[in-house]
This record gives structure tokens, C-alpha cells and sequence, in this order.
């Protein structure tokens, strides 16, 4: 503090901690705390907001583990999601590896144009692109018929199906990119050392070049993860009649039974599987919160 | 126009490190002052205590006889060359140069004139609407220097300034800056660690060692009358003796080490009885074929180096200590060769006995 | 230069695979665009037609949805680009534990579900109007709430380009300029933020983009009011007509006119300052 006030005076250190302050404090912890703090109260008509009734408990969150189906939602959306975050690791670490260590310098700007594209547009729009093309008499189907890969049209959009196939689509560049700084800051040394020393390719992956991408790996899964578990557009678009994601119910306590106080506990729920998530790469890969933020 | 600059018992603590400790010395008006030592001798730190971006924990700091406390860098006398210079790299060199009076407030075609004339000044003429980074090394060396000169400053201060160039151009700005520095008349306070650049410049030297000034006095004196061992050591090289001070002839002494008993100097505060150094310049070592007189050590020549306008010989006498002579290529001297058995010696007038720690060897390295 | 090895064209292959993979799908949904077609496809192709361009623009309610899209977009612009600035500058003179935690309440709201930034969001400004009393409309569901969300994390991006473009500051620079008499704000003025004006704008663009795209905060604050985004949505539940693939044509020509011209505007800026 002394610092910042001999770099930038009274007048500059009070507005940057106004600033700063207003954000941390309005915008993000005490919202979350009265999140936390909401989801102990029942939910009641106006009127009897303070009353007798308006005290703290845990029902919310009993309602939702009496409930075996918000359970199973709540299951199959996690293990979903750690599907999706693993089906993008296996497509984007080639594709990484390639930009960072095999292509030709020059194309690399147009090539990173290109991916960059469907980074700009819309979530609901890359969404709504997919439910075209997986449209039983879509694109997808009239293609691999007219090439004779299939005899009959495929249901696409059936069990979690379409819903992971959005969410590879939508979130798979998230992985990607990290990766790909990760990896490009491997001294391309290491690798030919690696070679030359006789190591096989997989070795050379497995010993020098995954364990140097471990902060793009922590980075991309946590944020693959976070976006598909809170995902609430793919799997609207997307799903099936027996495809719930648990974001869904989320919505379901919040627009149609007008029960704030529920789906703050819902919410909060899916905060906390978030956070787990979080600690939990971070424990595992060994980083730290900044390496997983750049 | 310029001002001196007085520094009353200054100490600066950096948690339970005192990194400049009493510090007391009164800088002259117009006077090119160095304060010379080591890195982390404290000497930087005083420069930023004179600029204010530090206060004292102790003791006053007077520009022109007034009092600094309180004083933000913006409101003092003074302008900073920065080590790295500092220049504004988004701004072309007038901007920079004239940076200082645009928050002055001063209208665009002044500014614009002024730094001309100071580019002028610098020997820079048609720079001013370069970018910085199309300057090499030495120019951006003047523009920093005419850009502390824009504000008109009663006392410039100058970190190292020259320590990120190539030898041979640093020798020429030394001497570029003394003569800036005699045209306009400023009070330079300079920081070094390189003696050659104190002693070549200034006007005096304070040198320091561990927070501490050791030494205040003109270049010629800090080289030939240091006042402790760690001056004589940090400037100029030495062949030293350590031994005990036995008995005293006027301004001489008998001095016993185990490379035998001279007469040397008596440094100050040295007394009979004392534990202390002799300190003995390579180029007050003469040859001598065989052994002549009181100062008189036998060695064996180990190593002659040619320096182009000395030979460098390094010898090592009875009891292994390794001494260096230096003569000069003159031609008169016969140059030894390596196994060549002589003698070194020396007049006692030319030798000093020392108390004190000497400086670490690898300061440059 | 790499030999060319064998392995190499498969990787080539699995470029273009993935390029095709990642740009066929944008292709088929502007190309339904065009299709004469009830349901939006473009399988079977009945024939070209520009009438889903002319009933888009005949939409009022895509009309209001775009401006409140703007709107949003611009005021979260406006909120996040200097709450970010100021957060980089202030975690960057900062050490130890209080950085840390500061720092990990900054990118907290990166890693947080959008859906519980809407309700958290909601929900407190709601409580707050209760606490108080009112029923001013601020505290009540709506666009403005919206921003507020949105400007929660995308200030955390702002954030984290401008801490990084303050690393490669020298800090030098601002001792310099208060050698040299700046003012603190001058100092502010010329040095410090002519420096942060590439990671600002960057930052800005960034916001106003991530803005444009939001929907799961703007879902749970958005009140009655429509958005670009809320308005695909619902036209994708409801009553789907290729309307929406014009929609998404246009909105990807404009997006990718705009980071083309952001990204020439970059390198003429950079070529400027090299030449120069």
C-alpha cells in the first residue's frame, strides 16, 4: 500500500482502490455471500418475509438430496462434463503439438485467424449450427447416406449424444489454446534431446512434453470443464427427452417455480462442484491459480 | 544556478538493514562529487534519498540549505539519470527532452526550441523527432542528460549512467560529462562502482563500503593517502602484507610480516602494536638484481604479462605470497622472464600501513 | 528448419480436418441462410432466396434486442475497462498474502458458472432493494443488472491483459517522469497509460465481444428484457425459421469484418512504431 501511494499518490491510489474495491466487494463476494446466505431460507410469500417462518435451515439442500432424480442429473452432469474435457484433450493435444512444435512459422496468423472465427461467434449460434447439421434429416445424415457410410438415417440428437457433441464443438478451442502456449514454450532442444537420447515418440510425449504442458492442460480442462457443467445453451438445444443437464433444474426452480431460495442452493451446488473441480487439477497438476488464469 | 548539497548524519533502514549508516558530507556548489564503492554499499540508496524517492530514518538532507523533509522528487532541485536511463520510449527525443517543462505547463513552441538548443548542447542536433529506440547506446546517453538538463536543475544526480556502454565509448563520455558538467555549472553527484570513472572525473570522491563513507577526499589523495585498508584495496591494485607495527620514525614505521620487516608509511589511527596491512602499489615495485637496502623481498618471477604500456610481473617470494610489480614499457626496464630469481623493492615512502577490512577481490568480475 | 518427416503429413491431414470441423458448421448454418426453406437447412436445397434477410429486418423485436445488445455491450465497456485498468495497477504494487488473495478473488469470477454469477447477481440487488425498502427499478431485474454481472468477469479479463502488459513496464519510467516534476496524474497521463493503451484496447474489444455473446448471466438478470443472444434462444425453442440463419450471418460477417479491421489496425500500429 505504502508502495502504490509513493507510485501514484493519494488522489490515483483512492480511485484505483474505490475501483478495485467496488468490484471485489459489490460485484463479486458479497453477492456470492448473500447466495450462500439465501439458500438457507425457505421460500415464502412476501408477506411473511421476517415472520416467524423466515429462519435458516437446510431444507433446500435436503430437497435436493431427498430428490433421487436431481441426484442423477447432478451425477451424470459431472461425469459428462469430465467426458467433454477429456474428449477435447485428446483432440486439441495433436493439434497443439503440430502449431507449437511442426508447422511452418508463416502459416501459423492465418491458421490462428481461422480457429479464431468460431471463437467470435456465439455460443447459441455454434449451438444452433449443430442442431441443423445433426437434424435427423440434416446435412450430416443426407451426406453420409449419399457416400454410403450409413443405410439408414442416424438419430444424432438421442441420450447425451448431441449434448456432448455440442459441447466438444463449443468448448474444444478453450483447450487448444492453452495447450498450445504450454507447449510452445518447450525448448524445441528438449525435444530433439529427448530423440536423440533414443526415446521413442510416445516416451518423448509421455516424459518431457506432457509434464511441461501441464499448466496449459490445468488451464484448458478447468475452463472445459466450468463452461460444460454450467452450460445452459447446448444442452437446451441439444439434448434429448432423457438428457437432463443439471443447469436445467437450476433454471426450472428460477423461471418456472419462482423459487429463488432453491435454486440459489442449486446454484451454489454447481459453485461448489466447480471450486472442487479447481482445487482439485490444481492439487493434482501441481499449479498455481495464476498459471491456470493466463 | 546550482546548489550544494548537505548530508547531516543520514541513515536509511530497510527493516533491521541499515543500508546507509551516518552518513555526513557537504557536496559544494558546481562540484562533480562520486560517492565510489561496491554494489550494496548503500551508494545508490543515498542518490535516491538526495531525489527523494526515499526518506531518511535518520538525519537531514539540505539542497541549498533547505531542508528536503517532506520534499516529493517533483518539488526538489534535482534531476535523476537513471541507471537504464529511463527514457520515455513511446515518446520521440524532443517529447523526452522537453518532457519536464510540458508539465511545466510551458506552450509547445518553447518546449520544441528548448530542446533543440539542449540537442545542440549534447552534440545531438538533428535528433529530435527520432524514437528512442532508433538511438545507439551513446545518444541515448545524451539524451538523458539533456533531458535532466530541460528543468534546469541546481543538482544532477547520475546512477552508473555509463555502465551499459562499451569501453571505449564510456571513456569518451567521461569526458563529455565532465565538460556538460563545466559548461553549465552544475552541482553532479555521481555513483559508481568503477573507480577509474571517479577518479578520472570528479572533482572528489567519497567512497563507501557497507553503508558507511570511508574516505572523502580529491582523486589524488583516496589513490595515494587512503585512509584505510578498505580504500587503498578497493582502488587500485595491491600487493599487501599483513604484520604488526613495532616502532615508529617520524612519519615511518617498522612493520613485521612473514615476508619480513619493512618501513612503511604510518597510516591514520595506526599505532605502535597494532595488528594492520601494508599496502604497496605494483607500480611503486622497482627490480633490483640482488638484494638492495631496508624494503627489499626476494622472489621468483612466476608470470610476466604484456599490457601494451606496462608489463605486468608476477612473482612469488619465500613464503609463498604471490606480489605483482608492474614497470613500465619504456624500454629502459629489462623486462624478467618466468623462473628469473630477483628482488622486489620499494621505497618506504611509497607504502602504507593500513587498519580496516579490505575490499572483496571480485568486485568487477 | 525440422526435417520433413513421414509423420507429417498426417498431421497436415488432421489440420485440415480440424479447420473443416471447426468452419464447416458456421458454413451450412449462413449457407441455410439462403435456402428457401421452411425449416432452416440446407438439405435439401429448394432454392435460392433472400426472404429470410427481408422478414429479419422487418423484426421489431430483433430490432430491440440488438439495441439492447449494443447497449449492454457499450456499458459494460464503459465499467469494466477502467475497474480492470485500476485492479492491474493496484495488485501490480502489491506483495505477499494480500496479493494472493486479492488476486484469487480477481480471476475467481473467470471460474465461476455464469448461471451463478445471474442468480448471485439477482438475488443480492434484489435483497438489497428489500433491505432498503424500495422498489426503485435499479433493484429489479433488468439490463442494467445485466452489465452488472457481466462486468464481474469480464473486468477479470481486462484485468488479467493489463497486469500482463505491466509486467514489461519499467517502473523506471514513472521515477523519471516525477524526477523530471510530473504530477502523480501526469505521470498517469503521458507514461503509465500510453504504455497500457495496447492491453486496453485489447481489453475493451475482448469485453465488448464477451458482452455481445453473454448469455447465461444475461438469462437470470435480464428481467423481461431481450438480448441478441436470449433472442436466438427463444426464437430456437419457439417458432424456428431460417430468419435466425440470417441473423447468424450477419452477426459472424460483422464480427469477423470487426477483428480484421482490429487486427490491421494492430499491425499498421505496429509498423508505425517500428518504422519510425
Amino acid at each position: 500500500m505504502k508502495d502504490l501511494l509513493n507510485r501514484y499518490g493519494l488522489l490515483l491510489t483512492t480511485v484505483f482502490a474505490v475501483l478495485t474495491g467496488f468490484w471485489i466487494l459489490v460485484l463479486v463476494v458479497l453477492p456470492n455471500i448473500y447466495l450462500f446466505e439465501h439458500s438457507f431460507k425457505p421460500y415464502l410469500p412476501v408477506a411473511e418475509l421476517g415472520g416467524p417462518k423466515d429462519v435458516y435451515s437446510l431444507d433446500n439442500y435436503l430437497t435436493f438430496f431427498r430428490s433421487p432424480i436431481h441426484i442423477s442429473v447432478f451425477f451424470w452432469t459431472v461425469i459428462y462434463s469430465a467426458v467433454v474435457t477429456f474428449i477435447c484433450f485428446l483432440i486439441a493435444y495433436p493439434l497443439a503439438y503440430y502449431l507449437s512444435k511442426v508447422s511452418a512459422r508463416a502459416l501459423l496468423p492465418m491458421i490462428f485467424l481461422l480457429l479464431f472465427i468460431p471463437l467470435w461467434v456465439s455460443e447459441v449460434l455454434r449451438s444452433f449450427a449443430w442442431f441443423i447439421i445433426l437434424a435427423l434429416k440434416g446435412p450430416l445424415n443426407a451426406s453420409l447416406l449419399g457416400l454410403g457410410i450409413i443405410e439408414d438415417p442416424v438419430r444424432w440428437i438421442t441420450g447425451f449424444r448431441g449434448v456432448i457433441i455440442g459441447l466438444v464443438y463449443t468448448y474444444v478451442l478453450f483447450m487448444l489454446f492453452p495447450l498450445y502456449n504450454a507447449i510452445q514454450s518447450l525448448d524445441t532442444n528438449q525435444i530433439e534431446a529427448a530423440e536423440d537420447l533414443g526415446a521413442p515418440w510416445w516416451r518423448t510425449h509421455w516424459r518431457v512434453i506432457l509434464p511441461h504442458a501441464k499448466p496449459g492442460i490445468a488451464s484448458g480442462s478447468v475452463m472445459v470443464f466450468m463452461l460444460s457443467a454450467g452450460s445452459i445453451l447446448v444442452p437446451t438445444l441439444l439434448a434429448s427427452t432423457n438428457s437432463r443437464w443439471f443447469t436445467e433444474i437450476i433454471q426450472q426452480w428460477m423461471f418456472e417455480s419462482q423459487d429463488w431460495n432453491t435454486g440459489s442452493a442449486y446454484a451454489f451446488l454447481l459453485l461448489i462442484l466447480c471450486t472442487v473441480f479447481v482445487s482439485a487439477v490444481m492439487r493434482v497438476f501441481r499449479v498455481k491459480l495464476s498459471d491456470i488464469a493466463k | 544556478m546550482s546548489a550544494g548539497v548537505d548530508l547531516d548524519n543520514v541513515c536509511a533502514d530497510f527493516g533491521t538493514f541499515r543500508a546507509v549508516d551516518n552518513v555526513a558530507v557537504n557536496i559544494q556548489p558546481g562540484e562533480f562529487f562520486s560517492f565510489l564503492g561496491p554494489s550494496g554499499c548503500g551508494k545508490t540508496t543515498i542518490l535516491r534519498m538526495i531525489s527523494g524517492f526515499i526518506s531518511p530514518s535518520q538525519g537531514v538532507i539540505r539542497i541549498g540549505g533547505k531542508d528536503m523533509k517532506g520534499q516529493r522528487p517533483n518539488q526538489r532541485p534535482t534531476a535523476l539519470i537513471f541507471q537504464n536511463l529511463a527514457l520515455f520510449p513511446l515518446m520521440p527525443v524532443w517529447e523526452n527532452i522537453a518532457f519536464g517543462l510540458e508539465v511545466r505547463g510551458v506552450d509547445k513552441q518553447k518546449r520544441r526550441a528548448r530542446a533543440e538548443e539542449l540537442l545542440h548542447l549534447v552534440d545531438l542536433p538533428d535528433a529530435a523527432d527520432k524514437a528512442v529506440a532508433q538511438l545507439s547506446g551513446g545518444q541515448k546517453q545524451r539524451v538523458a542528460i539533456a533531458r535532466a538538463l530541460a528543468v534546469e536543475p541546481q543538482v544532477m544526480l547520475l546512477d552508473e549512467p555509463l555502465s551499459a556502454l562499451d569501453l571505449k565509448l564510456r571513456q569518451h563520455m567521461r569526458a563529455e560529462l565532465r565538460a556538460i558538467q563545466k559548461r553549465t555549472g552544475v552541482t553532479f553527484i555521481y555513483i559508481t562502482h568503477d573507480q577509474g570513472e571517479a577518479l578520472a572525473m570528479s572533482d572528489r570522491v567519497g567512497v563507501m563500503s557497507q553503508g558507511k563513507l570511508q574516505q572523502v577526499a580529491n582523486p589524488r589523495d583516496i589513490y595515494n593517502n587512503p585512509a584505510n585498508g578498505f580504500v587503498a584495496s578497493f582502488v587500485g591494485e595491491n600487493n599487501i602484507f599483513t604484520g604488526e607495527v613495532q616502532g615508529t620514525e617520524g612519519n615511518l614505521a617498522r612493520f613485521a610480516t612473514a615476508s619480513g620487516t619493512f618501513t612503511a608509511r604510518l597510516g591514520p589511527a595506526v599505532t605502535q602494536g597494532m595488528k594492520a596491512r601494508l599496502f604497496l602499489r605494483p607500480e611503486h615495485v622497482r627490480l633490483a638484481p640482488g638484494a638492495g637496502g631496508t624494503n627489499s623481498i626476494p622472489v621468483e618471477v612466476t608470470d610476466v604479462a604484456f599490457e601494451g604500456n606496462f608489463i605486468s610481473i608476477h612473482a612469488r617470494d619465500a613464503g609463498g605470497q604471490v606480489l605483482l610489480a608492474e614497470a613500465r614499457n619504456d624500454g629502459a626496464t629489462a623486462v624478467p622472464a618466468p623462473g628469473d630469481r630477483l628482488h622486489f623493492t620499494f621505497d618506504g615512502q611509497n607504502a602504507v600501513i593500513l587498519t580496516g577490512d579490505t575490499a572483496a577481490r571480485d568486485i568487477d568480475a | 528448419m525440422r526435417q520433413v518427416r513421414s509423420i507429417d503429413w498426417l498431421f497436415h491431414l488432421y489440420l485440415v480436418l480440424f479447420l473443416a470441423y471447426m468452419l464447416l458448421p458456421l458454413i451450412v448454418m449462413g449457407g441455410a441462410a439462403f435456402n428457401d426453406s421452411r425449416f432452416p437447412s440446407v438439405y435439401p436445397w429448394v432454392g435460392w432466396t433472400d426472404r429470410w434477410f427481408v422478414e429479419l429486418w422487418a423484426d421489431k423485436r430483433m430490432w430491440n434486442a440488438f439495441a439492447n445488445t449494443i447497449y449492454v455491450a457499450l456499458a459494460v465497456v464503459a465499467i469494466s475497462v477502467p475497474i480492470g485498468t485500476a485492479a492491474a495497477i493496484l495488485i501490480n504494487s502489491i506483495a505477499g498474502a494480500t496479493r494472493s488473495v486479492l488476486y484469487a478473488l480477481m480471476v475467481a469470477p473467470i471460474l465461476t458458472p455464469g448461471a451463478v454469477i445471474g442468480i448471485s447477481t439477482l438475488l443480492f440487488w434484489n435483497g438489497v432493494g428489500h433491505a432498503a425498502g424500495s422498489d426503485f427499478f435499479l433493484f429489479k431485474a433488468g439490463l442494467h443488472l445485466s452489465v452488472l454481472g457481466q462486468v464481474s468477469f469480464i473486468a477479470a479479463f481486462v484485468m488479467l491483459l493489463v497486469l500482463a502488459r505491466l509486467q514489461s513496464f519499467d517502473r523506471g519510467l514513472e521515477e523519471a517522469a516525477l524526477d523530471l516534476g510530473a504530477s502523480h496524474s501526469q505521470v498517469m497521463r503521458r507514461i503509465l497509460l500510453p504504455h497500457l493503451y495496447p492491453a486496453i484496447g485489447a481489453g475493451a474489444a475482448i469485453g465488448f465481444f464477451q458482452s455481445i455473446e453473454n448469455f447465461n448471466v444475461t438469462l437470470f438478470t435480464r428481467g423481461t428484457y431481450d438480448t441478441l443472444t436470449v433472442y436466438v434462444f427463444s426464437k430456437v425453442r419457439t417458432g424456428i425459421t431460417p430468419t435466425i440463419n440470417a441473423l447468424a450471418l450477419i452477426m459472424i460477417t460483422a464480427t469477423l469484418l470487426g477483428a480484421i479491421g482490429y487486427e490491421i489496425g494492430r499491425r499498421r500500429r505496429e509498423r508505425r512504431l517500428a518504422g519510425k
